[in-house]
């Protein structure tokens, strides 16, 4: 059985986030780390490697070239590979572009099973595993909270508005994991010191047969304007309770129709 | 400019945040809601009443569950014609990956996290939020047709009292968007909603004075019909368990009204909450943190207004 | 009252055990990938590339480095003004200094006593003169040292602690790391991950201060000097500002008190980073009496003063952080700095100019000299285990420039007990004769032996505004702290103590850690940025699990 997981290298520190002006987008230019909402998915598919026996996980990525250093923390886990796609034509990808690189790499790797994690923690979006299931015109399930493998079928138990689901579907396809489903391994010290010797591929969006046009800002569908400061929340008011906070509260929510 | 909006409905009513998405679209231009299910064409009435000039309805039994991809099929088909500039969304569990699968499925662009919608200069622009709302970003889109996603509780339905011509839509539907089939659907946890997904929270901390304090705690937050939170300090001594804790090493909450009772507010609790819609804090001490966010902030002895707050609360929503 | 009176129940013996199967076996095992300890695995790497033969019979990893830090640098802090000669040295003229990752050289340097509202210039003391010297960010330094490391051949192994240390048959064999996922009780989580034995024929110790490691090893071996070491504690941030400072600045005096009875030793410092940045901090020493001293209270307040706020005028705070130096120099140093198949290093070891505010080059020394120890001592013919085996790094020690200033320097800051003034003047005297007069050698008395005092000195730390000031929890937020919340706790301290004590180590603590309850005191342990003050006045830090605690950047 061979399992991909989809992983997204982050910028680090979140009190260190900043926007670049010039690109109006999230300045990626500092150090970064594996997304660790996609530490749950990692730890899903090892489960599932454990389980099944024998099984193969490749991690996949797209981005800059350092991201290779922090998909090894995927390998140091238990991964058995990573590919990356880097190139520079795909900095700058939306969702659509995103997806499609994505794609290309999962037909690549022909995988029975491909996960997601919950989403990525720079707030690029949750949602990137239905657009890759689409292409790749894969059967998925999303938000799962539980998921067993048996049978050539996968079942996702996952959390809605209204209560659980259980979804089932035939192998191959696509899961996005939520970050309830586990808890990631730690890394054995044996596992940080073998995962640099594990196999480590880079591409490019030629090897992929992507064009350039298809990726990037290029192919991207969506563009940033411009930045602005948050809305002012509303004045904050605050009062002391005069034996009336009570009453005060509520007329607040309605007024507010909070209530 | 014309809208096609995507109604989302459970056991037989329309959802309040895709209603409140299709009021937005009626006042920016001309709005068209599609509804996808079994047994859903008498909801057509309701979404014109609330701004849908014309429904578009496919009644199949192969869309009886609430599963993302055969909507996606059947959202190809309807825009096939081209007739729409924009499809929005309000964001749920299915819409989020109907509305991603479209944008596969179209090449066409998706942005989501969205808090408002305009049109300026002619051309549709998209707020959103971004860095833990520290700053907020204007996005647009390069191609036809655009599509939103709104953050679940954007917009307020607003009753225009209209009529909807209802359209019947027809598609065929994927061998592939019909392969995940439902096993079980909905089921009701036997606890409340979980913290996560909870519109309404109350949240206790060190000020509460030890576990009892939760107790009437419980009581606002079952009057508000809500979940009860936690800060790091009272889990930490015992008095809640980890499960409800709010916070940098607990759970990120966005709910839509955040109750911070006996909270003093320091960064690591900030960091968990700070996207709540609304922010209530009641703590004796001025000086705490937490007022300098909060939307309204209460100096006040949390054991005599808690009681008399459930019952307002309980008086109110009895009415 | 003394917080000696109130014992940590800590027993070192609790973690020496005796080595079982090899999990993993490494030629070198370093622990700390801090200037010392990734100065010993650059050299290491440089002298196998000349020994084939012995690189191949160290095995598949010849070289090992544990970080406990989620990466190198995450828990590395100082000031810092380095001298660049012993990088120079390791490097043997690769890099070229404007190649190493320093701010920029010291050009002017002005010392400072300050009042309550003015300040004073007074002539830099002649120890404190930093021509030739360069500022930097230690924890960047050490990121770009672990690179080099990594590209000569070594192992750095991240997220890793080293809790105990195999000793076997009278010799040291390598370490045990610790587990991860255990709970608040010490169960084991769902991802529970236990340590490794990690076996080595030489392990070097480059912890830093208040190495856990070292402490057990200089009990286990019966290394510990005549005197004990004492540390002063410092706190510092690194700012934005709009305009370029053009000097580094040290000052005396305000907020600290010069009369004897409060024996409060330190400083502040602040220093150019480049043209958008600075650093200030405040360093005190743990020898203070008065229980409602605190050291960030005092950086707080430090930044009131007109002459901070004029440097800091339009600026925001970027980073924050903490941690303990060691003060007691040449005369608390161990009486030796190996024992079979073992070296010490760097401030793990003392090895730090007090009156100089130097300490780098000397662990950037120390490493390099235990590196070439070792690889001597791992030569055919010898074995690192021997007694005596790695003698030869003791020797090369007293033989450096590290031994010479540090034996020149070591009755100052001891003069300095006797209050500002008066050693001052004595200090004075020391400069001018070069360590001659006073003749003998001064005492150190542990920090914790101290009698508290109470005054009410808490009332003049500011109320954090947010801009110019902050509280300790929005500080432990910036320095990256995410600790689990339901890891076990990795602070010893008696629990039930005076409110005395509990007070003292509640404003001690820079991370709000501890907090006085109704009987004795609070912990917090998820707060902890191990900066190592609590062993020094009445407790004991160990390591918590790998990964913890801060994730420093640009201290």
């Amino acid at each position: 059985m061979k399992i991909a997981v989809c992983a997204k290298y982050v910028p680090e520190a979140t009190a260190a986030r900043r926007i670049d002006p010039s690109t109006k987008r999230l300045d990626r230019s500092g150090e970064g780390a594996l997304n660790p909402f996609d530490a749950n998915a990692v730890e899903e598919a090892l489960k599932l490697k454990d389980a099944a026996g024998e099984a193969e996980v490749v991690i996949v990525s797209v981005g800059p070239a350092k991201a290779l250093e922090a998909m090894r923390r995927a390998l140091a886990m238990g991964a058995d590979r990573v590919v990356l796609v880097s190139d520079e034509a795909a900095a700058g990808s939306d969702l659509v572009a995103t997806s499609r690189i994505l794609a290309a790499a999962l037909e690549r790797e022909g995988a029975d099973l491909v996960l997601f994690g919950q989403q990525a923690n720079d707030g690029d979006g949750a949602v990137l595993w239905a657009a890759v299931a689409d292409r790749l015109q894969r059967p998925l399930i999303s938000q799962v909270a539980e998921l067993e493998h048996a049978d050539g079928k996968v079942r996702g138990k996952r959390q809605t508005e209204f209560g659980y689901d259980v979804i089932e579907a035939p192998l191959p396809a696509v899961i996005a994991v939520s970050d309830a489903i586990n808890v990631p391994r730690y890394p054995a010290l044996k596992g940080i010191m073998g995962a640099k010797k594990k196999p480590q591929e880079t591409l490019s969006l030629a090897d992929l047969g992507v064009p350039a046009e298809e990726a990037g800002e290029a192919g991207s569908r969506t563009t940033v304007r411009a930045l602005n400061e948050p809305p002012a929340r509303g004045d904050t008011q605050k009062i002391e309770d005069d034996g009336s906070a009570a009453e005060t509260i509520v007329a607040f929510l309605q007024e507010r129709k909070a209530l | 400019m014309r809208f096609l909006v995507f109604l989302e409905h459970h056991e037989g009513r329309l959802q309040n945040d895709s209603l409140g998405v299709l009021g937005k679209a009626a006042s920016l231009g001309d709005a068209e809601a599609v509804l996808l299910g079994t047994e859903v064409e008498g909801l057509a009435a309701d979404a014109g009443r609330f701004g849908a000039q014309r429904v578009h309805v496919m009644d199949d039994v192969l869309l009886d569950k609430p599963l993302p991809q055969p909507r996606v099929d059947a959202l190809e088909t309807l825009l096939g014609e081209g007739a729409f500039d924009a499809v929005l969304f309000a964001a749920s569990v299915l819409s989020a990956d109907v509305a991603a699968g479209l944008a596969a499925r179209l090449d066409a662009g998706l942005n989501y996290d969205l808090t408002d919608l305009a049109v300026e200069d002619g051309e549709l622009v998209g707020k959103r939020p971004a860095l833990g709302d520290s700053i907020y970003v204007d996005v647009g889109w390069s191609a036809d047709p655009r599509l939103a996603l709104f953050r679940s509780g954007t917009f307020e339905p607003a009753e225009s009292g209209g009529k909807a011509e209802v359209q019947k839509l027809e598609s065929r539907l994927q061998d592939f968007s019909l392969a995940a089939t439902m096993v079980e659907q909905a089921h009701e946890e036997s606890e409340g909603p979980s913290i996560e997904d909870a519109d309404v929270i109350v949240a206790g901390g060190r000020g509460l004075g030890g576990p009892e304090g939760f107790a009437a705690v419980e009581e606002l937050a079952k009057a508000l019909g809500g979940a009860v939170a936690a800060t790091r300090a009272v889990v930490d001594a015992g008095w809640y368990p980890y499960s409800a804790q709010v916070g940098q090493t607990g759970k990120t909450v966005s709910p839509k009204l955040y109750v911070a009772v006996g909270i003093s507010g320091a960064i690591q609790h900030k960091v968990g909450m700070q996207s709540s819609s609304l922010i209530v804090a009641i703590n004796k001490d001025p000086n705490a943190p937490i007022f300098e966010y909060a939307d309204l902030g209460v100096v006040g002895d949390l054991n005599e207004i808690l009681p008399k707050l459930t019952e307002l609360v309980r008086a109110r929503r009895a009415a | 009252m003394r917080p000696s009176d109130y014992p940590p129940p800590f027993d070192p013996n609790e973690f020496v055990v005796a080595p079982g199967e090899a999990e993993i076996e490494v030629g070198v095992l370093i622990v700390g990938a801090g200037p010392a300890g990734l100065a010993c695995a650059i050299r290491l790497g440089q002298l196998l590339e000349g020994a084939p033969e012995l690189a191949d019979r160290l095995g598949d990893v010849p070289v090992a480095v544990l970080e406990k830090g989620r990466q190198p640098g995450s828990h590395l802090l100082s000031g810092a003004v380095v001298n660049p000669r012993s990088l120079r040295r390791l490097f043997d003229g690769r890099f070229r200094t404007g190649e190493l990752p320093f701010y920029g050289r010291v050009e002017h340097e002005s010392v400072y006593f300050l009042t309550p509202q003015r300040s004073l210039r007074i002539p830099t003391p002649p120890t404190m003169k930093n021509g030739g010297n360069y500022v930097a960010s230690l924890a960047q330094l050490g990121r770009w040292l672990a690179e080099r490391a990594e590209e000569g051949g070594a192992t750095v192994l991240p997220e890793t602690s080293g809790e105990a240390l195999l000793v076997g048959d009278g010799r040291v064999r390598g370490v045990r790391t610790g587990d991860r996922g255990r709970g608040r009780d010490g169960q084991e989580l769902g991802n529970f991950e236990p340590g490794s034995e990690v076996h080595a024929r030489v392990t070097v110790l480059a912890e830093g201060t208040q190495g856990h490691l070292t402490g057990v090893a200089l009990d286990r071996f019966g290394l510990q000097g005549e005197n004990p070491q004492v540390w002063a504690l410092g706190v510092k941030e690194v700012w934005k500002v709009g305009r370029p400072l053009d000097r580094v600045i040290h000052t005396l005096g305000w907020p600290l008190r010069a009369a004897r009875k409060y024996r409060e030793f330190g400083g502040s410092f602040v220093y150019p980073m480049g043209d958008d940045m600075l650093t200030v901090g405040m360093v005190v020493g743990l020898d203070y009496r008065d229980v409602e001293l605190s050291v960030h209270g005092l950086l707080q307040e430090l930044k009131t003063h007109p002459l901070l706020q004029e440097l800091l005028l339009g600026g925001e705070r970027v980073a924050w952080g903490a941690k303990t130096i060691p003060e007691g120099g040449f005369l608390s140093l161990p009486k030796r700095l190996h024992a079979p198949g073992l070296l010490i290093c760097g401030d793990g070891a003392g090895l730090v100019n007090v009156p100089a505010l130097k300490g780098i080059h000397y662990a950037v020394e120390s490493g390099l000299l235990a590196a070439e120890a070792a690889f001597s001592a791992l030569q055919r013919g010898e074995t690192p285990g021997r007694r005596g085996a790695l003698a030869g790094y003791d020797r090369a020690l007293e033989e450096s420039f590290v031994w010479k200033d540090l034996k020149l320097v070591r009755n100052m800051r001891p003069a300095f007990g006797r209050g500002l003034w008066l050693g001052g003047a004595l200090a004075g005297a020391m400069t001018a004769t070069r360590g001659a007069f006073p003749p003998g050698d001064s005492n150190t008395e542990p920090d914790a032996d101290q009698e508290l005092i109470r005054t009410d000195r808490a009332k003049s730390y500011p109320v954090a505004d947010g801009k110019l000031t902050f509280d300790k929890l929005s500080s432990v937020f910036l320095s990256g702290n995410a600790t689990r919340d339901d890891a076990p706790d990795h602070i010893r301290v008696q629990r039930e103590v005076p409110q005395e004590i509990a007070e003292l180590w509640t404003r001690m603590c820079p991370a709000a850690v501890y907090e006085v309850a109704e009987n004795g005191v609070d912990v917090t342990p998820s707060n902890c940025v191990q900066c190592g003050a609590i062993s020094a006045k009445g407790g004991r830090l160990t390591p918590p699990e790998g990964g913890a605690g801060p994730d420093y950047k640009v201290t």
